[in-house]
């Protein structure tokens, strides 16, 4: 049989069984009514203890939701979706009552970030890696925040955020994805139920990664992170999420938003590892994943770069973006997308440049297999003010089998004579001729497959922390092969 | 070791080979000389299992196994190797990986466990340097950017790291100049020895000035008409593969 041909019925093969984190925790949960109203949101906001201004933001953005239509841009078939069908807040009753110590929390939960590779105790904490563990709606618990406070650093949950800094949170929330984006951004301002807070102050590089993990359990539940991240002068920090969902014959909605600020002379690193539950292999179920992740490079010489690494999820709707305005600033967006099956995406990025010399690069590998459509979707714009401008753009991208679909479409706008763009862009097959060599080398056929995606995307998995890197090839291949780890 | 009997090959309807019978035993070296389009390259992927090729009859039997029956990379971990005539370029795999995956491969399906890193490292140091590659090029990606001479050096590097019991070399004179073709020459029977046995397929007679063959096979349109020891490769070069092929 050819190689691609059996690379192709192994991909046909991949069912939901081999979506390794699709089991999901019996815990009990505190949960209003479906529905999406006043009523829930002030739910939400007393449930979280919120000061008035923030139910008042909520409330507000609620309003901007009710007028806007849905984003109609994607290369997405986005079935309608019945907000009212959806639950908006689910706790596991075991957190009701902010636990004090890993002790308070349920068993089971911490059982399921064990599964998950995220032990969360004391003793098995991943080394050089503080992680916020979110379940449903709420933050489970933040290690290692004692060391970084000593630094005068902040990491903790959104929620308490609000709390304990709302001055900064006040400033910044909202400021780099206003309420009135689009009807994603204000539906998840309405109803944001966790995510992380982060503030790293002035002069201050951050030791080590810092770290969340979304995990949605419970049914019929939408999960809205919202998560703020503030990089004061001189500072430096790198953020991982990782995702993962149990298997469910519905679909869930995801609907993030993510704001990132750099001041002058900071870096943000944001890396995501994206593995929500794609569905199965007909389309029955999966998350739609309804991302809006943007970064303000506010200050001269600041630099936000985007790594993502998106494997999972029924739809994937995500473009991380840069506002390049301070002068020097630099925006970078590494992405590698893999559809399978029935899945969908259409993800890329926007580049505005504002301020003088400012500069981009957006290295962007789409895969696509089975009956899976990828697209990517990039707008670089240059305003009149940006002298000395620059971006490189590459999108490539690899078809296994032939009813999957590629798609790339950048939009370029330049105001101006002395800005320099570059776009490159490949389409090719997987190629029969690399297969052959690797197998005669004794490879089988999937680990074949998976040595030449991984050689497809190196460069951009180059850009993860490496403590993710293996795990994202390794992650890379097994979303194609369906050979689970 | 491998014995080939009455082939018959087709690629899209269109016969290629034509009742061929080859016999390798072990330790022997045998050479398959033949004019463009006789079936000399057919016959190296129908032994490695590339697909479109289409057998229409005979036998391949490989150390007791049918052969046909075997998947490409089976086959590769049985000891079958092939160096191509065009090896691939693999972007984005750096060389010393796919060497380690190759040969982690090969020890999976033998049921051991994964060669130590240090060991590898030793063996892959010291393997490159009879071959005159320098470890620069190691961490380059396999055989991208790589000139004719350094992807043939490479199909040597990986044969003799993965030590194979049945090694067929497609053209592997073509594209090297005379230095190279030395030190591939060299590395080739460096690796000779009672047990594995070696297929040396190529157009010019030079090759075997290097590797000396212990049987000579001619093959014209799609069969051998002619087999006998070295001399005959020398009166092939005096004569041209027309005469040869008609005297036969």
């Amino acid at each position: 049989m050819a190689a691609t041909e059996q690379t192709i019925k192994q991909v046909n093969t991949l069912g939901s069984s081999d979506y390794k984190y699709g089991f999901s925790t019996e815990v009990d949960e505190i949960r209003p009514p479906k529905g999406l109203n006043e009523e829930i949101i002030k739910f939400i906001s007393a449930q979280k203890d919120e000061p008035e201004w923030m139910l008042e933001w909520r409330l507000n953005a609620f309003k901007v939701f009710n007028k806007l239509p849905k984003p109609q841009w994607a290369k997405l078939n986005i079935p309608e979706i019945d907000y009212q069908d959806c639950y908006y807040y689910s706790i596991p009753k075991s957190l009701k009552d902010k636990p004090k110590s890993l002790d308070e929390i349920d068993p089971e939960i911490l059982k399921t970030y064990e599964k998950l590779g995220i032990p969360l105790k004391e003793q098995k904490m991943l080394s050089g890696i503080a992680v916020d563990a979110v379940f449903d709606s709420v933050s489970v618990a933040t290690t290692y925040k004692k060391q970084l406070s000593d630094l005068g650093i902040v990491f903790c949950s959104i929620s308490e955020a609000v709390k304990t800094h709302p001055e900064l949170v006040k400033k910044y929330l909202g400021s780099v994805i206003p309420v009135s984006d689009h009807s994603f951004a204000a539906l998840n301002s309405a109803v944001f139920t966790d995510g992380s807070f982060i503030y790293i102050p002035e002069g201050v590089r951050c030791p080590v990664e810092l770290s969340t993990y979304f995990r949605i359990n419970a049914m019929n539940t939408g999960q809205f992170e919202r998560t703020l991240i503030i990089a004061d002068k001189d500072s430096y920090v790198s953020y991982l999420e990782g995702c993962t969902a149990p298997m469910r014959d519905e679909n869930q909605l995801h609907a993030a938003n993510v704001e990132l600020v750099a001041l002058d002379n900071a870096e943000i690193k944001y890396s995501t590892v994206q593995n929500w539950y794609p569905g199965d292999k007909e389309g029955k179920g999966g998350i739609y994943n309804f991302v809006t992740k943007r970064g303000a490079c506010r200050g001269k010489n600041s630099k936000i770069s985007w790594t993502q690494v998106e494997t999972g999820s029924a739809i994937t709707w995500k473009y991380p973006s840069c506002i390049l305005q301070g002068d020097n600033s630099k925006g970078e967006f590494y992405s590698v997308a893999i559809t399978n099956n029935m899945q969908q995406a259409d993800t890329g990025t926007k580049m505005i440049h504002i301020g003088k010399n400012t500069s981009s690069k957006i290295i962007s590998k789409g895969i696509s297999a089975g009956k899976a459509n990828n697209t990517y979707r990039g707008l670089v714009n240059i305003l009149s003010k940006a002298k000395n401008a620059r971006n490189f753009t590459q999108c490539d991208s690899l078809l296994i089998g032939n009813q999957c679909g590629a798609h790339t479409v950048p939009y370029i706008e330049s105001s101006n004579s002395d800005s320099m763009i570059e776009h490159e862009a490949t389409t090719s097959k997987i190629n029969e001729d690399q297969l052959f060599y690797c197998q005669q080398r004794g490879l089988n056929s999937e680990d074949a497959v998976g040595l030449i995606v991984n050689g497809f995307c190196k460069e951009v998995l180059q850009h993860l922390p490496m403590e993710f890197a293996v795990e994202a090839q390794k992650l890379v291949a097994i979303s194609l092969e369906g050979s689970v780890g | 070791m491998l014995e080939i009997k009455n082939l018959h090959v087709s690629i899209e309807e269109k016969k290629i080979i034509k009742g061929l019978d080859l016999s390798i035993n072990k330790g022997e070296v045998h050479a398959l000389m033949g004019p463009n389009g006789s079936g000399k390259s057919t016959l190296s992927y129908v032994l490695s299992g590339k697909d479109k090729y289409e057998i229409n009859d005979g036998t391949i039997d490989y150390n007791g196994k049918n052969l046909l029956e075997l998947d490409v990379d089976e086959r590769a971990n049985e000891g079958l190797f092939l160096a191509f005539q065009y090896p691939m370029e693999i972007p984005g795999v750096q060389t010393s990986f796919f060497l380690k995956t190759a040969i982690n491969s090969k020890r999976k399906y033998l049921g051991q466990s994964e060669m130590d890193a240090l060991e590898f490292a030793k063996l892959m140091k010291s393997k490159a340097e009879e071959l005159n590659i320098s470890t620069e090029m190691l961490k380059r990606d396999l055989n991208v950017n790589y000139s004719g001479g350094e992807k043939k050096k490479q199909e040597i590097l990986q044969m003799s790291m993965l030590s194979p019991k049945m090694a067929i070399l497609d053209e592997t004179d073509s594209g090297l100049d005379i230095d190279a073709l030395r030190i591939v020459s060299e590395g080739v029977n460096k690796l000779r020895n009672s047990d594995n046995s070696f297929l040396v397929i190529t157009h010019y007679q030079r090759l075997l000035n290097y590797i000396k063959p212990d049987f000579v096979h001619i093959i014209a349109d799609g069969k051998i008409v002619k087999s006998g020891d070295y001399s005959l490769a020398l009166e092939l070069e005096e004569k041209g593969y027309e005469e040869i092929s008609q005297t036969a």
